[in-house]
């Protein structure tokens, strides 16, 4: 069996109310349009996929999401609030986490101290308290380890815990990449080409912890990835983008079957 | 009324009395090694049997317990021999086929299990093994969705209420037992034919542990990593039984990744491992040793002559002079401790081996550096109590004599028969196969062949299948000479013939890493592996080491004869692809007997030079054939000795 397809199918009442919506989001750098008009809804504990061809527009579409770029039109809600744009931090403590196509770790430091640096949000103590070790820091940082002894064992990295992240293979640093946005408990996780540059053994171990993810923490999950055929196992519905359009949306066979995104993919005449 | 410990769940109701709050099993989870007391111990064994109870699990009934090295994995050992019943710990990464054929012949109903993956495959045996119905999990994780499945602390509230539903329920299954019911069932790992479960009594394994435990004077305070397979018949002794009965405490590794980490962690006092562990272990401080500097390579290669010299013989009590116990001090301060502390082995009391033969200078590397490390041979129908070695009498080429309670002698076919409490009862379902392995005088066959030394060690030397006869009479063990061949480097393979004939030929494989090398460092151009194997050198190298194996066999009594007498190096690297070894690397005799006749007609018709055609397989599929003129030399044979001086 492999660990790409679910062994259970998806509870029909697993996935709720829409969670995040992006309204005819138009973005662009100078005169390059990079997002024209793109509008879609992800719902609460769904897999979401995004796709497309290269410069489509999809780490783009993110980067709207969670603040990095400010769109030129269009509006974004999350969790019922509306707003013209996003910022990186109103982001994260509202919720949404993110791992990056080109990992962001502190190469330098421990598994556990990167784990722990997604937890930065969540700390209430301050930055004297913690260096000087006083009671609350100190019981503050317990309980923090203790999560991310959670994510740690979640993600089957024990034995690396001590270990630099420079030191280890590439598929494991995704896994701390995942662990460390993971830690923040975030109600949307967005994973940008989370299997990119992995082998078929690393692919199916991050898909499983995908969708473990969404199952155990119900974590609503966007995703960009090329590889199609883990788009097409472990997504419960798939946008496409081309050229900064979308054109294409619904449940993974209604995008195979769509005449736009073969065209797209297999470069036909436009 | 419970008072004779004669059972595993009374001895636990000792611990837990006379030892309440030792601890007795550690886990190491989300990072911290969380411990169970023997008191806790003995609770959530209670709850846990009380639990099966409930659900219907009734005396003779058998548990297949399935997963890593847990803690609730051998509570539900002993929750299942409380009852009465019989735990049959499996394999846990066995094939599927596997898997179904054991859950069937040991008529499974219950089953606990670690997590999702083993539920997933009794999920799919479930298909084929009809009377299977219970299955109980550790591991929630991933299981949210499934139906029909029970988690096993569910299973001891369930236990917990049956018990204070129904007090005295639990003592009185306790005190209902015998030493003489069956306690568990392992089942061989099936190499030959379906596996075949092995029935243990009570009274077999507490001999078996007590007279272990004895033997090497372990107590309460010993501490063992527990991470070998829970089905292997040497981790049910060295984990299970022995802790029950000495009260010492096990640690289960978070992972099987983290062992390493864990050990050091733990820094246990009693250790066992298959000669295969200690090789990856050496090797891998040896590859850490060679990206060292200058300085730290001088001084480890400093030190590890000095241990190499002496070291032995320092930790077995022998004499040995002053300036090298100064350096030997000097070393340890340096290396062997620094080594010892990084391997986790700091603490060894006592480490053992078994289960294949341990290379001379991996295990004096391991004893050289101070670490008790010794030999012992069993099988799982044994106990795997047969032979251990005594501190300071540790001789590599010998298992020890037979240890506390085990009668063993010879047949004259060769074979080593053991006679002791700590035999099997029976093979489950299969009178046949324990009527062939038992005979009426009580004597178990373990299909092994061996010698008794001057020592009255004993010495394994091939499977008693394999041994034949030389002409002359004297015995021939192709396994025992090959396997000493191999422990040079330069020999990757050899194959020994000489049943039914007057002497021992052999050929030769050699090891193209290392000859190779070898070859390089001496400026030999070759062009291959068939032109490296013809260099009259190499010739000359592969004489010198089967002559040194010549000089050794000639001291050991019954093995003068089995010197090797005429050798060739084939012109082929054996291949498992060709048939020639099987897939797990072991010769195939008589596959190779068959395919290069004319050669071995060859080797006993005095020829120096023979010409052969092979059929080959190549890697991309294609066959061809080889042709080669290949060079036969004698090599040196020494007069027979009775013993070398000692």
């Amino acid at each position: 069996m492999s660990a790409a397809t679910r062994e259970t199918p998806p509870s029909p009442g697993r996935i709720g109310a829409v969670i995040l919506g992006v309204d005819h989001i138009s973005l662009r750098f100078g005169g390059v349009k990079a997002i024209s008009d793109v509008s879609f809804e992800v719902r609460e504990h769904e897999v979401l996929a995004i796709i497309g061809p290269n410069g489509a527009g999809k780490s783009s579409m993110l980067n709207v999401v969670n603040g990095v770029y400010h769109p030129q039109q269009g509006r974004i809600r999350f969790k019922g609030r509306e707003f013209p744009a996003m910022t990186p931090h109103r982001a994260a403590s509202m919720g949404i986490a993110r791992t990056f196509q080109n990992l962001a770790l502190f190469k330098g430091m421990t598994v556990l101290d990167n784990i722990m640096t997604g937890r930065n949000l969540r700390m209430t103590t301050g930055i004297l308290a913690q260096a000087l070790r006083v009671g609350p820091a100190e019981r503050e940082e317990i309980r923090h380890r203790e999560v991310v002894e959670h994510i740690v064992d979640f993600l089957e990295i024990q034995a690396h815990r001590k270990t630099p992240v420079r030191r280890l293979p590439y598929g494991l640093q995704k896994r701390v990449d995942l662990g460390r946005a993971l830690a923040s408990e975030p109600d949307v996780l967005l994973l940008d080409e989370p299997m990119a540059g992995m082998n078929v053994e690393e692919k199916q171990d991050m898909c499983r912890f995908v969708l473990d993810v969404n199952e155990q923490y119900g974590t609503t999950i966007v995703l960009i990835e090329h590889d199609m055929s883990v788009v097409m196992d472990i997504s419960d519905r798939v946008v496409v983008l081309d050229y900064g359009k979308k054109i294409g949306d619904g449940s993974p066979d209604d995008v195979r079957h769509n005449q736009a995104v073969i065209d797209a993919y297999l470069g036909a005449a436009r | 009324m419970t008072s004779a410990l004669d059972t595993f769940p009374r001895l636990l109701l000792r611990n837990a009395a006379e030892r309440g709050d030792h601890p007795a099993v550690r886990e190491k989870d989300l990072g911290i090694w969380q411990t169970w007391t023997w008191r806790q111990v003995a609770d959530e064994v209670r709850a846990l049997a009380c639990g099966l109870a409930a659900q219907g699990f009734r005396r003779g009934m058998h548990l297949a317990i399935i997963g890593d090295n847990r803690p609730r994995l051998y509570f539900a050992m002993a929750a299942a021999q409380a009852l009465g019943g019989v735990p049959v710990p499996m394999y846990q990464d066995a094939p599927a086929g596997e898997f179904s054929y054991v859950l069937n012949d040991a008529e499974i109903a219950y089953a606990v299990v670690e997590d999702q993956e083993q539920v997933d495959k009794l999920l799919d045996a479930k298909a084929k093994v009809s009377t299977l119905a219970y299955i109980y999990f550790d591991d929630p994780r991933g299981l949210r969705n499934y139906e029909g499945l029970v988690s096993i602390s569910k299973l001891q509230a369930l236990g917990r209420e049956y018990d204070a539903a129904h007090s005295g329920f639990f003592d009185a299954e306790i005190a209902a037992g015998r030493p003489d019911d069956v306690c568990v069932m392992l089942y061989t790992s099936g190499t030959t034919g379906k596996p075949k479960g092995v029935c243990h009594t009570h009274q077999a394994f507490i001999v078996a542990g007590g007279g272990a435990a004895e033997f090497d004077g372990l107590t309460a305070s010993d501490s063992m990593l527990s991470y070998l397979p829970m089905a292997w018949v040497g981790d049910h002794l060295f984990s299970y039984v022995q802790s029950m009965i000495t009260g010492f405490t096990i640690n289960c590794p978070e992972s099987g990744d983290t062992v390493l980490t864990d050990m050091r962690e733990i820094g246990p006092t009693y250790y066992f491992a298959p000669p295969r562990i200690f090789e990856n272990l050496l090797t891998q401080v040896t590859i850490r040793m060679e990206d060292a500097s200058a300085v730290k390579r001088w001084l480890y290669a400093t030190c590890m002559r000095v241990a190499k010299r002496c070291g032995a013989e320092i930790l077995e009590g022998k004499r040995v002079s002053f300036a090298d116990r100064v350096r030997y001090a000097l070393g340890d301060l340096l290396v062997y401790g620094p080594l010892r502390n990084m391997l986790g082995m700091s603490r060894i009391r006592v480490a053992y081996t078994a289960g294949a033969a341990i290379g001379p200078d991996l295990f004096r590397f391991y004893r050289s550096i101070g670490i008790n490390l010794k030999q012992l041979y069993g099988l799982t129908e044994t106990c795997a109590y047969g032979c251990l070695q005594p501190n300071g009498a540790v001789h590599l080429e010998s298992v020890g004599p037979p240890a506390p309670g085990v009668e063993l002698k010879i047949a004259d076919s060769g074979e080593v028969l053991l006679r002791g409490a700590m035999l099997l009862k029976e093979y489950y379902k299969r009178p046949d196969a324990t009527a062939e392995s038992i005979d009426p005088d009580g004597w178990f066959h373990t299909g092994d062949a061996g010698l008794i030394d001057a020592r009255g060690h004993v010495k394994i030397i091939d499977r008693a299948r394999d041994v034949g006869k030389l002409a002359t009479g004297a015995i021939f063990a192709p396994n025992y000479i090959e396997n000493k061949l191999k422990f040079f480097p330069h020999i990757r393979e050899a194959v020994a013939f000489g049943a039914g004939r007057d002497y021992v030929c052999a050929f030769v494989n050699i090891d193209m890493g290392s000859v190779g090398n070898w070859a390089e460092r001496r400026g030999i151009p070759y062009a291959g592996y068939g032109d490296l194997a013809a260099k009259p050198e190499v010739y000359e190298l592969v004489r010198g080491c089967i002559e040194q194996a010549n000089a050794d066999l000639a001291t050991e009594p019954g093995l003068a004869h089995s010197q090797v007498r005429r050798f060739l190096i084939l012109h082929k690297e054996l291949d498992p692809d060709d048939d020639e070894l099987t897939r797990t690397r072991k010769v195939r005799r008589g596959f190779i007997a068959d395919k290069y006749a004319s050669l071995v007609d060859a080797l006993y018709a005095g020829k120096t030079v023979q010409h052969v055609d092979t059929a080959v397989k190549f890697e991309d599929g294609r066959s061809g054939i080889v042709s080669a003129d290949l060079r036969i030399e004698d090599a040196k044979v020494l007069p027979t000795q009775t013993a070398r001086a000692a």
